[in-house]
């Protein structure tokens, strides 16, 4: 039952990215956008990360995909533009060239997947061996609380400025020209 | 039973369809939205790995700050698109290829 589920996210999530980065109408990409996003927080809730899940439906959902259709709305001549097609440079290969590079690294990256399920690191075998891995039982919130205040406080704090100079960045960038 | 190989193969996959969408779409766009897709592929590959340490909760740490970069990564991507776009007229990749007016 777990695994039927599971295979269900996979595929909603697999299936619906294909589609989104085939797709000509780009609204309709951007809400297949939406139903990635939400799939792969499933797939976090069975990698026992519930806090992690949340966090992304409100940042990526409730954020990210907001800012991403004002964009899209902003900039809506695009959409005519599209159908044409422009001789090739090295950011914007021919389609069968990008999907040749992609299929090598996909087969790569599986077969590296593959080995792993042989050949496991010494310290996941040493963490099963010694008991501490994450359980379905444990809270994982509780936790991460406690070592983002206390064992991550550095890499915390470096993103917390590293938000703020994000945030003055974009409202400079956007902002209407002054006067010369 | 869902084992790890199950996430890092999802996560591959994610990641190939980001590469991809990179690499062949002529939308600006719709690149940050692959680059998103791949960001989205790691931040898997770490929850799942994260799931063998509860003593430091390490994965689960970093993928909340990778979330986080991706979204302020956005939010200036976005802004300089709107930026591009006010002076091209376009968000083509292909057609922006003067560094200054």
């Amino acid at each position: 039952m777990q695994a039927l589920v599971f295979y269900a996210f996979s595929a909603i999530a697999i299936g619906s990215a294909v589609v989104l980065v085939s797709m000509q109408n780009m609204a309709r990409a951007l809400f297949l956008f939406f139903i990635v996003l939400f799939s792969v927080a499933g797939l976090y809730v069975f990698a026992l990360a519930d806090f992690v899940a949340i966090t992304q439906i409100l940042i990526y959902v409730g954020g990210v995909l907001v800012l991403m259709l004002f964009a899209f709305m902003l900039s809506n001549k695009t959409l005519l533009d599209q159908l044409q097609r422009g001789t090739s440079h090295f950011f914007a290969l021919p389609v069968w060239q990008a999907l040749l590079i992609s299929a090598c690294f996909l087969a790569i990256l599986v077969y590296a997947s593959l080995q792993l399920g042989t050949f496991q690191p010494a310290w996941m075998v040493a963490a099963e061996a010694a008991g501490t891995t994450i359980g379905p039982a444990d809270s994982t919130v509780n936790h991460i609380g406690i070592h983002l205040m206390t064992r991550y406080l550095l890499p915390f704090e470096v993103v917390s400025i590293l938000l703020m100079m994000a945030l003055v960045g974009a409202a400079h960038l956007t902002r209407k020209e002054a006067n010369p | 039973m869902i084992t790890l190989t199950h996430f890092l193969i999802v996560g591959a996959c994610l990641f190939s369809i980001g590469l991809y969408a990179v690499m062949a779409r002529r939308n600006a766009i719709m690149v940050l939205v692959g680059i998103e897709l791949m960001i989205n592929a790691a931040v898997l590959n770490l929850v799942a790995f994260g799931r063998y340490d509860s003593e430091h909760y390490g994965g689960q740490a970093f993928a909340l700050f990778a979330i986080v970069l991706a979204a302020a990564s956005v939010a200036v991507a976005l802004a300089i698109i709107l930026n591009v776009y006010r002076h091209y007229k376009t968000i083509n990749p292909e057609d922006i290829n003067h560094l200054k007016d």
